[in-house]
């Protein structure tokens, strides 16, 4: 029984990988960038959540909306300041500045929040099931977890296969020079992008906070520097891709921290990630990257 | 590319000017206009991820040097005192010593952590500086040199010690483990505990490790220590990861009790943390913000008004090491205007001598011996609607 | 800043000179001021770590300005390398009793240990490119961060090294050298000097490789990959040295840097180290050598200079960062800086010496 508790323990897990490497995804997808901030910005979105539960003492559902509705204008926000400026700069040069704006989110948050870690505990209660006779205990977040992020998945393809905007969008990751001459507005689609990636982080806060209830202003560097692994795993820039990577990452820390060793989970994680990409270069479902002389 | 080159370089050299410019000034100034003051220093990581310690033993420190201030001082001198950033990282640990040097430094009351307190203990060896550190626990640090003193437990002591207690009070048979691998702190109480462990009556069942990267999902260990049979789960580290693992045992339905040192204290406080689930747990410790004891309460009522927050043990630690300082100076006689050799030399002899009061004691005196360690009884205390109990 | 010099010399040749030139008088200066007693405790303190800083930028540069591969692990190089140099001068105390000496040999052993892991690497990742090759060593310097950091316990006793791979139970305590998390216990050797005659030696072997035969192969693997391939230039080869060496070069950084402190633990040489020491080269001019070496200096001295700000330091530090970036990059600014520094050329122009004190 612990066996499988332990697979969905890591689908759990994933599924939050996932809808986190979502958000690298798609903004890796159609700006090209790797935007190392949204760690922060899921964490930005936690505290939100929180303080409006605990201060205003606001429904949870409304403080989740609310949540989203403050990430999406601070993803807007930082795109225009930080990133828009550079657009025609090395690649290089816009992740210094997104670790910047990492950097900063961070520290702007230790200052308004304080350091002291917060429990996060904003009274959703999941409850438990209860399988085979008590020997098998699933928790109701995990349910609620998987099913937002098939949810998630599910919209987002559907979103970028039909909706004028998605395609928009699916024209800019091919190429931006000729979608801007078939009269894409680039610049707004990318900052669609960056807005869908940053009301994604606010969802991811939620569910991500619910399994690791401890909120400090540095929670979210590691989760997201994990799914951007998870989005690299399945190959960056594809949505199925960063369902598979992260479902795969997630089972692979929780069966190496149960079955081998609790220290070196995060080694097998990366070790595992090399030896794919050995054989499959561009990850698990990435694009053959052409070449043109 | 050569343009930001050219803008880098001037940038450079106004930096250099003001650099050497800066420390020249500054430092006629830390020995010339300060004579009547002590001038105290203080290091610990304000910002980065082990910030709370870092802001508890400012906080707690800036409380005691107000009140010594206003009831006069130390011997009719004023105390300054100042506190740098070092974000945990022993190479900022030490800039933020050299920083504190050029302001004047005289004294150091730090640093808070213990790998960076080792490098910077290296440095107040070298120079003589008297360094009492509130919270650095390992053994490392105090043995770098014979100016440098602790006013926690070293980390040996507490985890023979707990496992003593363990043993002797039969409290269970079989005992997981669940610490923090990539923690001095943590990993060195847990060598001792497991040294002590092998002549006690109860069997280790399970050793289940995190690190530094990972300090916020615990399910896989909880669910080892369920499995492997543990009734009691030893926990040497620190509270906000402490309070993570209750909560994951409760929501995995476990029957544990757990057992931990001086770090778990905290754990009430922790922002949104259900404190029914710390019922029973039990901790060695010499601090808790709950005492009855006069010092404690004022000390805590002070700490509650100025910075809204329950001080934990680092805090306190820090209060007691400003007053050990205040006393070890009282016991030399030595002056503001003496060098920081003078007075690391002073100020060694006479804090050998003090049996200090303080609000981390436990109601017993301390005391310190030649090579830095304290001398001090952990008390025993148990978790009981929401408060600590003493446990014997 | 004269833009020729009337002499014919190679234009690389001569900013290889002039930079080595610069940090010769940089030495001078700051052992003048320091013999003067005017440098402040502060400055002292920071110019074994600037040194440290400007060798890592520098071989940083080779992987990221040069060749053109992005690389986040550069922590991991470094770690290796001062893991192994370290361990190599603890256990040689009692037997090269030289401190001279055994650093130097030290810093071999760590040179040469960082260069095989970065050949590993590098041929582990041939075939990968540009955000693939990055995550690849991303991945690198967190496994070796939590391998050598965490469970790694060497003891040394009259028959050798002993190893254990797991919380070092099965040593001997009292012989116990490194400690996993609780890491090496490291005298201190590192001087301003040393630091300034490595940073030459490896500056001159950049600079030579980056204008040898191999360099410019290497270059025009960065600009053109397929291209060079058609003439007949083994890509592979070169991306291989250029990885390797600048390993290398890590590896020895590693070691100088590691023994300024008297612990040497796992916890610092994380993502995020990696992350700074590539702002520098970014900062510096990606391929500019110098400008990867005066970036090193001012991205060190800065946080300590911006201390005065209490609370707000690391804030203000991060808007720095963004605007720097920005000023440097943006089409915008770069306009604006050619014009402004044109018409300053007009006009006589003498240092920064006018600014204001920053304090």
């Amino acid at each position: 029984m612990s066996f499988i508790s332990n697979i969905i323990d890591g689908i759990n897990l994933g599924s939050i990988y996932a809808i986190i490497a979502l958000g690298y995804t798609m903004v890796y997808g159609i700006a090209k960038m790797l935007n190392f901030a949204h760690g922060d910005v899921i964490m930005i979105g936690g505290y939100v959540l929180y303080e409006v539960v605990k201060e205003l003492g606001f429904h949870p559902l409304l403080a989740v909306f609310l949540s989203m509705l403050f990430c999406t204008v601070l993803g807007i926000v930082i795109e225009k300041v930080a990133y828009k400026p550079l657009r025609n700069a090395t690649s290089l040069a816009v992740l210094i500045t997104a670790i910047g704006v990492s950097y900063l989110l961070q520290n702007l948050a230790q200052l308004i929040f304080t350091s002291n870690p917060k429990n996060f505990n904003i009274g959703l209660d999941f409850g438990t099931i209860s399988l085979a006779g008590g020997e098998l205990i699933i928790k109701g977040s995990t349910i609620a977890t998987v099913s937002a992020c098939a949810v998630i998945m599910t919209a987002l393809l559907i979103f970028i296969k039909k909706s004028k905007v998605g395609r928009a969008m699916l024209a800019v990751s091919e190429d931006k020079d000729a979608a801007r001459l078939m009269g894409v507005n680039v610049n707004r689609t990318i900052s669609v992008t960056f807005a869908i990636g940053s009301a994604l982080a606010a969802i991811a806060s939620l569910f991500m906070f619910t399994a690791i209830p401890s909120l400090t202003p540095t929670a979210g560097s590691m989760p997201g520097i994990k799914a951007f692994v998870a989005a690299v795993f399945g190959g960056i820039g594809s949505i199925p891709g960063a369902l598979v990577g992260g479902l795969l990452l997630g089972v692979i820390e929780n069966f190496s921290k149960r079955y081998i060793s609790t220290t070196l989970a995060n080694a097998i994680v990366f070790i595992v990630l090399i030896i794919v990409l050995i054989f499959k270069p561009t990850g698990l479902f990435g694009k053959k990257i052409k070449e043109k002389v | 590319m050569k343009k930001t080159v050219k803008v880098l370089a001037m940038v450079l050299v106004v930096a250099m000017a003001a650099a050497s410019f800066a420390g020249c000034t500054k430092g006629k100034a830390g020995s010339g206009s300060k004579d009547d003051k002590y001038l105290i220093g203080g290091i610990g990581p304000v910002t980065g991820g082990a910030a709370s310690y870092g802001l508890a033993v400012k906080n707690a420190a800036q409380i005691a040097v107000d009140e010594i201030n206003a009831a006069g001082g130390i011997n009719g001198h004023q105390i300054e005192f100042k506190y740098e950033d070092d974000e945990h990282n022993a190479e900022k640990s030490v800039n933020a010593y050299n920083t504190l040097k050029d302001w004047g430094m005289q004294i150091l009351m730090g640093t808070v952590t213990s790998d960076p307190s080792k490098a910077v203990a290296a440095e107040a060896a070298s120079d003589k500086m008297f360094m009492l550190t509130p919270s650095a626990s390992s053994l490392d640090v105090i043995n770098k040199g014979d100016t440098i003193f602790q006013v926690c437990f070293t980390d040996p002591n507490q985890g023979s010690a707990s496992a003593k207690y363990i043993g002797e009070n039969k409290i269970a048979s079989k005992i997981g483990i669940i610490y923090d691998s990539s923690d001095i702190y943590s990993s060195g109480i847990y060598e001792k505990f497991a040294e002590e462990a092998k002549n006690q009556s109860f069997e280790i069942v399970s050793t289940q490790t995190f690190t530094s990267d990972a300090k916020s999902e615990f399910s896989a260990q909880v669910k080892a220590c369920v499995d492997a049979g543990a009734e009691l789960v030893f926990l040497p580290i620190y509270y906000n990861e402490a309070a993570l693992i209750l909560t994951e045992a409760k929501a995995e339905g476990a029957n544990l009790k757990f057992f931990g040192c001086d770090g778990l204290d905290g754990v009430l406080g922790v922002e949104g943390f259900d404190k029914s689930l710390a019922e029973g747990v039990m901790l060695l410790t010499p601090f808790s913000a709950d005492s009855e004891d006069e010092k404690t309460a004022a000390f805590v009522k002070a700490y509650k008004e100025k910075y809204n927050d329950t001080p934990i043990q680092f805090a306190a630690d820090a209060y007691d090491a400003i007053y050990i300082i205040k006393e070890a100076i009282e016991k030399s006689g030595v002056e503001p205007s003496a060098s920081v050799e003078e007075m690391g030399a002073a100020l060694k002899d006479a804090i050998v001598q003090l049996s200090f009061d303080g609000i981390t004691g436990a109601g017993k005196k301390m005391t310190w011996t030649a090579n830095g360690e304290v001398d001090k009884a952990p008390m025993a205390v148990v978790i009981k609607d929401g408060a600590y109990v003493s446990a014997e | 800043m004269k833009k020729k010099s009337k002499i014919k010399i190679k234009k690389s040749t001569l900013t290889t000179l002039i930079t080595i030139a610069g940090i010769v008088l940089a030495y001078i200066i700051m052992t003048l001021l320091s013999g003067a007693g005017v440098l402040s405790n502060q400055m002292k303190g920071l110019l074994v770590p600037i040194c440290a800083y400007a060798m890592l930028a520098v071989s940083l540069n080779l992987v990221v300005g040069i060749l053109g591969e992005l690389s986040l692990g550069h922590a991991g190089f470094l770690y290796v390398g001062a893991y192994t140099g370290t361990i190599f001068t603890v256990a040689m105390s009692d037997i090269i009793t030289n401190d001279i000496l055994r650093f130097v040999l030290g810093m071999i052993v760590g040179g040469v240990f960082a260069a095989l892991f970065g050949l590993l690497i590098g041929s582990a990742v041939l075939k990968l490119q540009g955000d693939y090759l990055a995550i690849v060593t991303l991945a690198f310097g967190e496994i070796i961060r939590s391998v050598l950091g965490n469970v790694m316990y060497i003891s040394k006793d009259a028959s050798g090294l002993h190893f254990d791979f797991n919380d070092g139970s099965t040593l001997n305590s009292a012989d116990i050298i490194a400690k996993g998390a609780q890491g090496i216990t490291v005298h201190r050797m590192s001087t301003f000097l040393i630091g300034i005659i490595l940073l030459i030696i490896i500056v001159l072997v950049v600079m030579n490789l980056t204008d040898s035969r191999a360099g410019r192969a290497i270059k025009a693997v960065r600009d053109n990959k397929i291209a060079t391939e058609t003439v007949g230039i083994s890509v592979s080869k070169f991306r291989l040295l250029a990885f390797t060496v600048s390993s290398a070069i890590a590896g020895v950084a590693g070691v100088y840097y590691a023994h300024n402190y008297a612990t040497l633990t796992g916890t610092k040489f994380d993502f995020n180290f990696s992350i700074n020491i590539l702002v520098m080269v970014v900062l510096g001019g990606m391929g500019s050598i110098p400008g990867s070496i005066i970036a090193a200096i001012v991205l060190t001295i800065l946080p300590e200079k911006i201390r005065f700000l209490g609370d707000y330091r690391m804030v203000i530090y991060a808007v720095i960062l963004i605007v720097m970036m920005i000023f440097s990059w943006n089409p915008k600014c770069i306009e604006l800086r050619k014009t402004v520094s044109a018409k300053i050329k007009g006009i006589f122009k003498k240092g920064g010496a006018s600014k204001k004190e920053v304090q």
